[in-house]
């Protein structure tokens, strides 16, 4: 195996965490709900698939138990933000906190043990593609989940009629009430939505980037990911491309370091940051059409009928 | 901003637990922790000590502790509220809390303080370290006789004197037993990232190394060290765990000897302020059992830690030449504390550019 494939195979497991963190709070915010609890979602979504493994010996059991953990964790977001209309920005806050506390107390049990990867999955045929093949499809069930989740989404948003729904809601919610869309109903969907994706993002960490579990291990990947929507103007390809820029930048300065350049490291580990920045800012530069992605009714509390 | 909230919330909930336990007539020793108690490395190395104190006093002391406490100006913040809680002597356990550190003890000239791996002290600030780099020293030596390629990686924390001393010493110890080896070093420029460390590790594995070593607190590079068949040391504490079949051996911090002898110095009243800075003879640092390797090189790591406990034998010894090529310690010159604390150069053979 080449030097570039090895590079691209590290790439590919740093960023499919931030995609799948990134698409399902892109799917949040296109209901106008902003959580910024992925951090939290996605360190519960960590520890319980971590524990679930440990417990059952089947990662995919694990993979399941992150999904659930991290949805399930979101509905509490959910309950305080869009039943009680609990303000957003400090909920999504407390909820990383808690995640952050919870799963440090959960996961005591497991710190040190040696987990279990999640095996790769060959796809007969297109695996043997050369160079592609290995790359692409030989790949992890949850690598598989985040291409088709993006291609997914998108279609969801922009070709059906419930992701017209979601829209409509995110960018007038009263006026989505008004035409009788169920907004609370909705919103509590999507936000179960985005922590289901950022407990599948935990569960990447703990079964597949490192198969451990450390108190913290998620170490700010679920900012990193709300920070990608907004750079992505909510578009899914745009984190996707967003999501592996970023991966990419990382990983090469690794590699620019090893090699010896002699560039100063802080200015390459700033790099990841600057890069995705610049380049998301510049595909979405056009200002109407940002607007038009942008969800009006973003971090808006909605009561209906009052 | 998480970490900031974070911290004010453990802050918070500290003070809580504090004050109700505040009633009763215990001496508190307090500690500050950079990571996660359960790291596998750093952290839970002075975690492990704490337990010992607290195991050795018993009821007459309390040991609470903040833990994920983020360097810089918000560790100012924690260790204020530890030292208004009622705290008579507080452990700052990382680098980057050494500024906060003297800053606090300004404003509680009653409260003691000991900084970990710092320079800066005060009155009511000493200052406590662990020669590590004997240690590394020890590694270096392994790595050059295990390593096939004579290439070793080493992933990097940030360019602080006590990382850029350890680089020096593994290097300089691998060139004395082949002059020719070479250190990849990648920084990380984070304590503790998992991923990260693994992506480094990764990296570093792709461009030919066969042996890991690394200053960062988690156990991800030995676990990627062991998947791709590698052999790796471990930092700050045991990690055989994470490579059973992988670990040579790791530097183990096992501070609990110094709390204990610190503490009882407070309440006896004789704590003064002491730059301490002990080795493996002194068994602040420990190495972890020589494993997985060939007897012959286990013999010469067993001879040359006897050598350095004994005092016959100080890593950076000359002659050595800085990076530059100018002249740094002359032949059977010892290098001085204070020049190694404040370590800012490599020497020559190193191979990285240090970040400046």
């Amino acid at each position: 195996m080449g030097i570039v494939e090895a590079i691209l195979l590290t790439v590919i497991t740093a960023a499919t965490p931030l995609v799948l963190a990134a698409l399902g709070e892109l799917v949040t915010e296109r209901a106008g709900v902003l959580n910024l609890g992925v951090e939290g979602m996605m360190i519960m979504g960590a520890v319980l698939a971590f524990a679930a493994t440990q417990a059952t010996g089947s990662p995919y059991l694990g993979i399941l138990a992150g999904i659930g953990g991290g949805a399930l964790f979101s509905l509490l977001f959910g309950f305080l933000t869009l039943t009680l209309v609990a303000n957003q920005v400090a909920t999504g806050l407390a909820l990383t906190i808690l995640g952050l506390g919870i799963s440090g107390q959960i996961g005591e049990a497991y710190v040190g043990m040696s987990g279990t990867k999640l095996p790769q999955i060959a796809i007969p045929l297109l695996s043997d593609i050369p160079y592609l093949g290995p790359l692409l499809f030989r790949q992890d069930l949850i690598f598989y989940i985040s291409i088709a989740l993006v291609i997914g989404v998108n279609w969801f948003l922009f070709r059906s009629r419930a992701g017209l729904k979601i829209r409509a809601i995110g960018d007038n919610h009263a006026s989505a009430h008004a035409l009788g869309i169920g907004v609370i109903r909705t919103r509590y969907l999507a936000v179960m939505f985005g922590g289901a994706c950022a407990g599948l993002a935990g569960a990447q960490l703990s079964l597949v980037y490192t198969p451990q579990w450390v108190e913290n291990m998620s170490a700010g990947r679920g900012w990193i990911a709300l920070a990608l929507v907004v750079f992505a103007s909510w578009r899914p390809w745009r984190v996707l491309a967003g999501g592996y820029l970023f991966g990419a930048v990382s990983i090469s300065q690794l590699h620019a370091q090893a090699l010896g350049l002699g560039i100063p490291s802080q200015f390459l580990s700033a790099l990841p940051y600057a890069a995705t920045v610049v380049v998301l800012v510049l595909i979405s530069h056009n200002r109407r059409t940002t607007l038009i992605n942008t969800p009006a009714s973003l971090g808006k509390p909605f009561v209906p009928d009052r | 901003m998480k970490k900031l909230l974070f911290a004010l919330a453990t802050s918070a909930a500290m003070l809580g637990f504090s004050a109700s336990a505040g009633a009763q007539d215990k001496t508190k020793v307090c500690f500050i922790y950079v990571g996660s108690k359960t790291d596998g490395g750093w952290t839970q190395a002075h975690d492990i000590g704490r337990q010992a104190l607290q195991a050795e006093f018993g009821d007459k002391i309390e040991t609470p502790f903040l833990e994920n406490v983020p360097e810089g100006p918000d560790a100012e913040r924690a260790i204020e509220r530890m030292a208004r809680s009622g705290c008579a002597l507080i452990f700052t356990t990382s680098f980057g809390f050494m500024d906060a550190t003297i800053k606090v003890a300004e404003k509680f000239p009653d409260v003691k303080f000991e900084h970990a791996t710092g320079f800066k002290s005060a009155p009511n600030v000493a200052t406590y370290n662990s020669r590590f780099y004997e240690g590394r020293y020890i590694q270096g030596q392994i790595a050059a006789k295990m390593s096939q390629k004579g290439v070793a990686g080493y992933i990097a924390s940030f360019p602080i004197p006590e990382v850029v001393m350890g680089i020096n010493s593994f290097v300089h110890g691998a060139q004395s037993v082949n002059p020719d080896f070479k250190v990849k070093v990648i920084w990380a420029n984070t304590w503790f990232d998992p991923g990260k460390e693994a992506d480094a590790a990764k990296a570093l594995i792709d461009q030919g190394v066969d042996i890991l070593t690394q200053h960062t607190d988690t156990t991800a590079p030995m676990q990627v060290a062991a998947e791709r068949g590698i052999k790796a040391f471990g930092q700050a504490s045991d990690m055989i765990k994470a490579g059973p079949e992988t670990q040579l051996t790791a530097i183990v911090d096992t501070w609990g000897a110094y709390y204990i002898k610190r503490t009882k110095e407070l309440l006896d009243g004789s704590w003064k302020s002491e730059q301490i800075w002990d080795g493996l003879k002194d068994g602040i640092l420990t190495m972890a059992p020589y494993t997985n390797m060939p007897d012959d090189v286990k013999k010469m790591a067993e001879e040359t830690e006897a050598k350095i406990r004994s005092g016959e034998l100080h890593p950076f010894t000359g002659p050595i030449k800085k990076q530059d090529g100018s002249d740094w310690l002359k032949d059977g010159e010892k290098a001085e504390d204070g020049v190694l604390l404040g370590m800012n150069f490599y020497i020559a053979g190193v191979d990285d550019k240090l970040p400046q």
